[in-house]
């Protein structure tokens, strides 16, 4: 093109970094050589390549790039931190199982100890009491039935396996209670443990019925006895006998609970 | 013109057509990309030059992308492949920065 120009040239040829732009321009607006496709089709597969790259590693895992060593010592210390992690699962599993173990054996020693409780308090007559069982009812029209005669049927009671005694729905009849009569022993009044009970006595019995009422059927026993004095004995076996009176508490000065 | 056309057409191929790269490609593709990228740059320094040969490009774009790769391979090898691919890097880097700042003095005059 200079050489078309010749009145130009003065301009140009000092002018020398206007090369490059032209040769630039040049470049841009050049008709296609075979030369510019093939470097057209290298640009492509670069900008291709470049492009495949940045999505790839975009939608990469973070460990997709790593190296083999980096990757190795990685999954070591990993597996070390998986080892670490189950003795610590074994541990604490070891702990929950003695955990539970004790749990449920504390659990079993204080049901077991509320029900010996509840055993006690009913033996005790700290507390009411229900259950099949006998009532005893003996008539003394001349006043003549006694404590003794009584304290044997309560004796005969306890020994026939009864597990709670009541008299006249006033006096719980425990371990400690005695049995007196009055003042006047034929006035028909007892002293039961501090509570005064009056003829007819009715003895409440909780216990296995059909022995309790044969141990005041058995000859010389309850019956006998007091038909010998003048009175009678009526013998009932109902479905449900309530014992609902209690023994007065016993009054501790010295003793205490030793383990 | 076609050489920039080309550029255009190969990154939008590659931004939509989403290929995943072969495993056995993949350490050697980030390399050889930065290789590419230096012969690219060379060649339109050279352009800017009046220098610029075609046949020259094209051997220059394929033995940088070969020798890189190369080197990445043999790095891999050799158990010092992050140390060499980094010194790759910068050794391309500094030719693509020279060449940059050619170009920059041909069309800037600064």
């Amino acid at each position: 093109m200079p050489d078309h120009v010749p009145d130009h040239m003065p301009d140009h040829v000092p002018d020398q970094p206007v090369d490059g732009r032209r040769r630039l321009v040049d470049a841009m607006t050049r008709r296609p050589s075979g030369g510019q496709v093939v470097a057209g089709l290298l640009l492509a597969l670069l900008g291709f390549a470049a492009a495949v790259q940045v999505s790839a590693l975009r939608s990469e895992t973070p460990y997709a790039g790593a190296r083999r060593g980096d990757l190795v010592s990685l999954l070591q210390s990993l597996s070390a931190a998986q080892d670490r992690a189950t003795r610590q699962l074994a541990d604490l599993q070891e702990t929950r199982d003695a955990l539970e173990e004790s749990t449920t054996q504390r659990a079993a020693a204080l049901e077991e100890a509320q029900r010996r409780l509840g055993d006690l308090r009913i033996l005790a007559g700290a507390i009411g009491a229900e259950g099949p069982g006998v009532r005893i009812t003996i008539t003394d029209p001349d006043g003549t039935v006694g404590a003794r005669t009584l304290l044997n049927a309560v004796e005969e009671l306890r020994d026939a396996g009864a597990e709670a005694i009541e008299i006249n729905d006033q006096a719980r009849v425990v371990a400690a209670t005695y049995l007196t009569d009055g003042s006047d022993p034929i006035d028909g009044e007892l002293d039961v443990g501090g509570t005064t009970v009056r003829a007819p006595y009715v003895v409440d019995a909780i216990g296995s019925p059909e022995t309790l009422a044969e141990a005041t059927a058995f000859p010389g026993g309850l019956t006998d006895e007091v038909e010998d004095l003048g009175g009678t004995v009526g013998v009932e076996t109902p479905e449900t006998v309530r014992v609902t009176s209690l023994a007065p508490p016993p009054d501790t000065e010295f003793v205490e609970p030793s383990t | 013109m076609i050489a920039l056309l080309g550029l255009l057409v190969g990154i939008v191929a590659g931004l939509f057509l989403e290929p995943a790269v072969p495993i056995s490609l993949q350490p050697y593709l980030p390399i050889a990309v930065v290789a590419a990228l230096d012969a690219t740059f060379g060649a339109f320094r050279a352009m800017l030059d009046g220098i610029f040969d075609e046949k020259v490009f094209v051997i220059s774009f394929v033995s940088n992308v070969l020798i890189a790769a190369l080197i990445v391979y043999l790095g891999d090898q050799l158990g010092v492949g992050s140390q060499l691919s980094t010194g790759v890097v910068v050794v391309l880097g500094i030719r693509i920065f020279s060449n940059v700042a050619a170009i920059r003095r041909h069309l800037f005059h600064a």
